[in-house]
């Protein structure tokens, strides 16, 4: 014991004596990090701003103050694909969300072997994001495509659906909601914490399966699903991949996600002032959806401690 | 009990059965697909090839003239496996000081850590290509390749962190009484200690960056230095007359890593999911 006692005496002396030695050595950690944050993140965030006051391309830029964030709300495209993106994200997190939350339930404390059940189910999150992916998903509901097949079965005409202004966007919503499984599986890592013998006091007192979910489980995962929400509500808003490989944006624009329309703008048009202004304007959108999320969080997620403090 | 039990989880087996089928036939039509001549695929009536066309592999392989798929996979696998070496690397070097040391301004530098981490990455974009322009880097694997060992993927630094810190510091502890540097303690005793987690980051990062359609876009556009996802989609665009067998074959070949990751790392996999709540 006392051996012990000197061995925290010297550890705890050590420091105290070598503190600039052990700064140093701090910072040389630090280092690819510091500079991949000034030089990847900070500066780049810095320059993004001062760009969206100006009109540059690749060689020249020219200040023009406000102009671009002016402007930018008589322009119908941009509009147009921030009503898109907006509606994109609305329909699709909580839709995703939804169904991971049913499908973990159903999984849940079930008699049989999850195990091959959330593999099949984890599998288009595992390739969900690949161009093999959107290449299906354009053969699926191209003109000739499966769900025309399926379609003719039942004598309905078909239609090429990704082609469709009132179709388009749905279809990309659905290949979102289609990648479920990530979700889900963080979903029931969250539902093995909640205590079984919540569960059990409460049939006792005679409290039905809808009533256990809504006063019990939905309550204790609700940090998950926050966490979730605004995860998926950040990542949403920058979608792209989709929108250009399988619909291009189209049709008529119906499918012009924020981040597509920025990317014309910066690399085909070589309008990298406005199309920085769009970015900036994407940023604040975001960011107030988030900012939401968080303060409207404080009526609806409990947090253990506050439950064992009889909150 | 368990009787009213029974026709429940009976139905339940039922319906995740049907949504899981339902799920992952796309999946399995794709498969079978690049077995399939064009006017076969797209008849629902057949799911199974009526005759197996293994040259619809081979004629995938070769469809982009001049190039074969070969070039396109050793291309990713370069970008992939560079990234995946280079998070590990700067994630595990950088969360050591936050997880283990004493120093000024540390709080700040974390809080700008968990800041980046919800920073939504668009806002960067064009000024990340106007630097990368005039370093000369445009169209070569850099910008790909350079910035994950910087640890600019706040996320895994963040992991990294928090697994660090879940290590009993005694064992640290010991090793500077041995005499041990940082550097020492970091390498023979948090390292080793870290496998999980390492694992975990070396998993996401070269899903990630397998997957990472966007950046790739951005700054390769040569053919010859074109990563598999561009080689797809140079393929569906280009192909006047598509020979779906051949392109949906590629496209289940490039499916093929991710699905290996996962089936050899599950375990860690469906931790790592778990645990951190990434994708």
């Amino acid at each position: 014991m006392i051996a012990f006692m000197q061995q925290i005496a010297i550890i705890k002396k050590k420091p105290t004596g070598n503190r600039s030695r052990q700064t140093v050595a701090a910072y040389l950690f630090l280092l690819p990090w510091l500079v991949g944050f000034f030089g990847y993140t900070c500066w780049p965030f810095i320059h993004s701003f001062y760009l969206s006051l100006t009109q540059s391309t690749l060689s020249e830029t020219v200040f023009i103050g406000l102009d671009n964030y002016v402007n930018m709300f008589s322009d119908g495209r941009f509009l147009k694909s921030l009503e898109v993106t907006t509606k994109y994200v609305f329909l699709s997190v909580p839709l995703k969300l939804a169904m991971a939350l049913f499908v973990a339930m159903l999984l849940y404390r079930s008699s049989f072997s999850m195990t091959v059940y959330r593999t099949l189910f984890y599998l288009p999150s595992l390739i969900g994001g690949s161009i093999a992916v959107a290449v299906m998903w354009r053969q699926i509901f191209g003109i000739d495509g499966l769900w025309n097949s399926l379609l003719a079965l039942f004598g309905i005409p078909g239609k090429a659906w990704l082609g469709q202004p009132d179709y388009a966007l749905y279809l990309l919503v659905l290949l979102v909601v289609w990648q479920f499984g990530s979700s889900m599986v963080i979903f029931l890592a969250g539902l093995k914490n909640v205590p079984a013998d919540m569960y059990e006091a409460a049939m006792i007192d005679g409290a039905g399966a809808v009533k256990r979910f809504l006063r019990i489980t939905l309550p204790l995962i609700s940090p998950i699903i926050l966490f979730n929400l605004i995860l998926q509500t950040i990542g949403s808003f920058q979608v792209f991949t989709q929108g250009y490989v399988i619909t291009k944006g189209g049709p008529m624009d119906e499918t012009l996600f924020a981040v597509l329309y920025i990317y014309e703008l910066a690399f085909k048009q070589q309008k990298m002032g406005y199309a920085s202004a769009i970015s900036w304007m994407l940023l604040v959108v975001i960011a107030v959806v988030t900012a939401v999320l968080f303060f409207t969080s404080k009526r609806w997620v409990y947090y253990e401690n506050e439950i064992q403090r009889g909150r | 009990m368990s009787e009213r039990r029974a026709p429940l989880a009976a139905f339940k087996h039922l319906l995740l059965t049907a949504l899981s089928l339902a799920m992952i036939y796309p999946v399995i039509w794709l498969f079978l697909g690049s077995f399939k001549a064009n006017n076969e695929i797209f008849a629902i009536t057949n799911l199974w090839p009526s005759q197996i066309l293994w040259h619809n592999y081979a004629d995938g392989w070769t469809a982009v003239p001049g190039y074969s798929f070969a070039d396109f996979f050793m291309n990713s696998l370069t970008v992939s496996f560079l990234a995946v070496a280079g998070s590990i690397i700067s994630c595990t070097v950088v969360a050591f000081p936050f997880a283990r040391m004493h120093f000024p301004l540390k709080g700040l530098w974390f809080s700008l850590l968990l800041g980046t981490l919800m920073l939504p990455a668009q806002v960067l974009l064009i000024p990340r290509y106007v630097m990368f322009s005039d370093l000369g880097w445009v169209n070569s694997f850099l910008p790909l390749i350079v910035p994950s060992f910087l640890a600019t993927n706040a996320f895994f630094v963040y992991l990294m962190i928090q697994f660090m810190r879940g290590i009993p510091r005694e064992l640290d502890e010991a090793a500077i009484v041995d005499g041990c540097g940082p550097f020492r303690t970091l390498l023979l005793i948090l390292v080793p200690n870290c496998k999980p987690v390492i694992y975990t980051v070396a998993i996401f990062s070269f899903l990630w960056s397998w997957d990472d359609y966007f950046e790739q876009l951005l700054y390769l556009n040569e053919v010859r230095k074109f990563t598999v996802p561009l080689a797809l989609q140079m393929f569906v665009d280009n192909a006047a007359q598509i020979r779906w067998g051949a392109l949906f074959a590629m496209s289940i070949l490039s499916i093929v890593p991710p699905m290996l990751v996962f089936f050899f790392a599950q375990k860690h996999f469906v931790e790592g999911v778990a645990t951190s709540g990434i994708k």
